[in-house]
């Protein structure tokens, strides 16, 4: 082999040790999957029986009770009258439509989602701003997780737990959790220095530090993190639907496979106008939060 | 008598990872350019010896950069030493363990910040009861200091505002309410009136006064401010470049200078008003029979005009009305001069 041919063909390894190496680690995640599976599938079964519970209680609660109730936590959550009749018309017409059930699917799920993924990340990011260390660590495996396509984390989830609504959930979960981290971090590391100084000043320790100045400080930046997440969980909700996850994914799905444009439209809208809900109730709550947490100086 | 509440002795201060290493040659006499540009270490504080007296105001001044926000932190050790002591009532505060260092927070000092630092997110009432709160005192009592104190810094009505609805006076009202509300016996105020604008931050130093008559803390006061070290300082500490240059009572430092550092801070002070009679006057002499007298407490300024109406010396009595000394225009224009 002369020179010049080495510059053109890359150094590759064989074609045969590459079959080797992909077939190795295949084959030992089945062996894995096939062991364990079974155990890390019980791990997740209370979360299946909440995430059953919640669907049935949304799908089965006469449909004005959960319009009422929905439109409640809207107008508290954004003390906008407009918001909350556009959310009675949104509701409304995706009723009308056909949607009400896979809508509840959508939204038990969401919510689900949600709450792992706050009751997940919120500690994770009060850790990471506690030290530099654990931010150096946390921060790349994050940044896997929201540019790592989601097929590819997909494989090995299906392969472990199978097709259902938990690997759905985890998939979710991985790809709608970095920002409410990332934003718990940040809004405990923005904490005002001299604030802090001050409870230091009082006798604070770490606890009560981070439960009475940094955390309730960081508050409006940790909403914008929630607000974020709910935004990316209602954006795989069709990737969910693909290993099974009931909702307006599944629709989407089969419009596309089988060239259903209004099916496809309709069930998007209803994805879009649940997304608007989210996002503006979530936000003015956030910015009713923010009143009075911007610094001490007029 | 006189008792000393804060000893600090030999407490030096370098920034820097290895700041330690470099306490020897600080020692030996290295300026805090030299440490800066040999190993890039600050020196925060060099050889600081002062005493506090007990129920006394102490002020620390200096230009920014002299180390003096640094020193006042080392009374709380928001900022550790890297090497001297600070002893509060015989008890060093270098030496304390991490729980003791909270419990000494909690219960012996108030702190008032330049920037008020108040807690933005909680009402006035929430922040004046944070000291409380973080030692776990009872609601109802909380409460009951809390109010007493925000009466007291004259902000009743106010107490469910929050902080960015009050203007930058009322706001240090409530710092030092929140600093006073635990009931420390010394009260650590950094720059505490240097934010605020200039008839506002008279006020709050004869409300300060004012407040000391009765609770008779023991204060450290930070500031860049001449006219308001003369004014609160019982005695007056001046720091340059980490050192203390000077420590003296008003009087000391306006007619003894110590270098001209402290002369060139003192140069433009109006002396008539900040000296009194007893620094000034001739103590050799014989009353005369003139009615017109002067007290000794009394400053230049207010007895300028029956000085020079006089003719001759004046008498000078102290407050049980007994002759002490004589006073003569001579004497007044000798110390306006210089």
């Amino acid at each position: 082999m002369n020179l010049s041919e080495l510059l053109i063909t890359f150094p590759e390894m064989s074609k045969e040790s590459l079959r080797m190496f992909r077939k190795s680690v295949d084959g030992a995640y089945r062996n894995f999957s096939r062991e364990y599976g079974d155990a890390i599938e019980a791990v997740f079964d209370p979360v299946l029986y909440f995430l059953v519970w919640f669907e049935k209680l949304l799908q089965s609660s006469p449909w004005p009770i959960v319009i009422l109730v929905i439109l409640i936590l809207v107008y508290l959550g954004s003390r906008s009258i407009y918001l909350t009749i556009g959310s009675l018309f949104a509701l409304l017409l995706i009723g009308y439509f056909g949607m009400w059930e896979d809508t509840m699917s959508t939204v038990s799920i969401i919510g689900v989602c949600t709450f792992m993924s706050i009751g997940l990340g919120i500690p994770i990011g009060i850790a990471m701003s506690n030290s530099d260390r654990a931010r150096a660590t946390i921060t790349p495996i994050l940044d896997v997780m929201q540019t790592m396509p989601s097929f590819v984390y997909l494989i090995p989830v299906v392969m472990l737990l199978g097709i259902g609504k938990i690997p759905g959930l985890l998939a979710v979960i991985i790809y709608a959790i970095p920002p409410i981290i990332r934003l718990t971090d940040l809004g405990i590391r923005e904490v005002d220095k001299e604030v802090l100084e001050a409870a230091d000043a009082f006798g604070a320790n770490k606890r009560q530090k981070l439960f009475r100045v940094q955390l309730p400080l960081a508050l409006p930046t940790i909403f914008a993190g929630i607000n974020q997440t709910i935004m990316m969980a209602l954006a795989m909700v069709v990737i969910a639907s693909m290993i099974g996850v009931k909702g307006l994914g599944q629709p989407v799905l089969k419009a596309i496979t089988n060239q259903y444009f209004t099916m496809g439209l309709l069930n998007g809208l209803a994805i879009v106008a649940l997304a608007i809900i989210f996002d503006r109730v979530s936000q003015s709550f956030g910015k009713r939060l923010q009143q009075h947490r911007s610094g001490s100086r007029d | 008598m006189i008792s000393t509440k804060i000893k600090i002795s030999n407490l030096y201060k370098i920034f820097g990872s290895n700041s330690k290493k470099y306490i020897p040659e600080v020692r030996d006499g290295m300026s805090k350019d030299e440490l800066l540009s040999k190993y890039n270490h600050v020196l925060g504080l060099d050889n600081i010896n002062l005493k506090v007296e007990d129920q006394s105001i102490q002020v620390v001044m200096g230009l920014s950069g002299s180390g003096k926000s640094t020193l006042i932190r080392h009374i709380n050790r928001l900022i550790e030493p890297t090497e001297g002591s600070v002893l509060v009532d015989d008890q060093d505060i270098t030496k304390l363990n991490k729980s003791e260092l909270l419990e000494f927070r909690r219960n012996r000092t108030g702190m008032v910040f330049q920037r008020f630092a108040l807690f933005p997110h909680q009402n006035i009432i929430d922040n004046v009861k944070f000291g409380l709160s973080i030692k776990n005192i009872e609601k109802a009592e909380s409460n009951d200091k809390a109010m007493f104190w925000i009466d007291k810094v004259g902000l009743n009505g106010f107490e469910y505002k929050f902080p960015n609805q009050l203007s930058g006076g009322m706001q240090q009202r409530v710092g030092l309410a929140r600093a006073l509300a635990t009931d420390p016996d010394i009260l650590l105020m950094d720059e505490a009136f240097s934010a605020l604008d200039p008839l506002i931050r008279t006020d709050m130093q004869d409300q300060l006064l004012e407040l000391q008559k009765n609770l008779k803390k023991t204060i450290m006061f930070i500031t860049h401010d001449l006219d308001e070290a003369l004014k609160l300082g019982d005695r007056i500490s001046i720091l340059n470049g980490g050192k203390l240059v000077q420590d003296g009572s008003a009087e000391d430092i306006l007619l003894n200078p110590a270098d001209d550092y402290v002369k060139n801070f003192v140069k433009d002070v109006n002396r008539a008003k900040v000296l009194k009679i007893k620094s000034i006057m001739n103590i050799s002499g014989v009353q005369n029979n003139s009615d017109s007298f002067v007290k000794v407490d009394d400053n230049i300024e207010s007895c300028l005009p029956k000085i020079l109406e006089s003719e001759n010396d004046l008498n000078v009595f102290d407050d049980n009305n007994k002759f002490v000394g004589l006073i003569s225009r001579n004497n007044v224009a000798n110390i306006l001069k210089n």
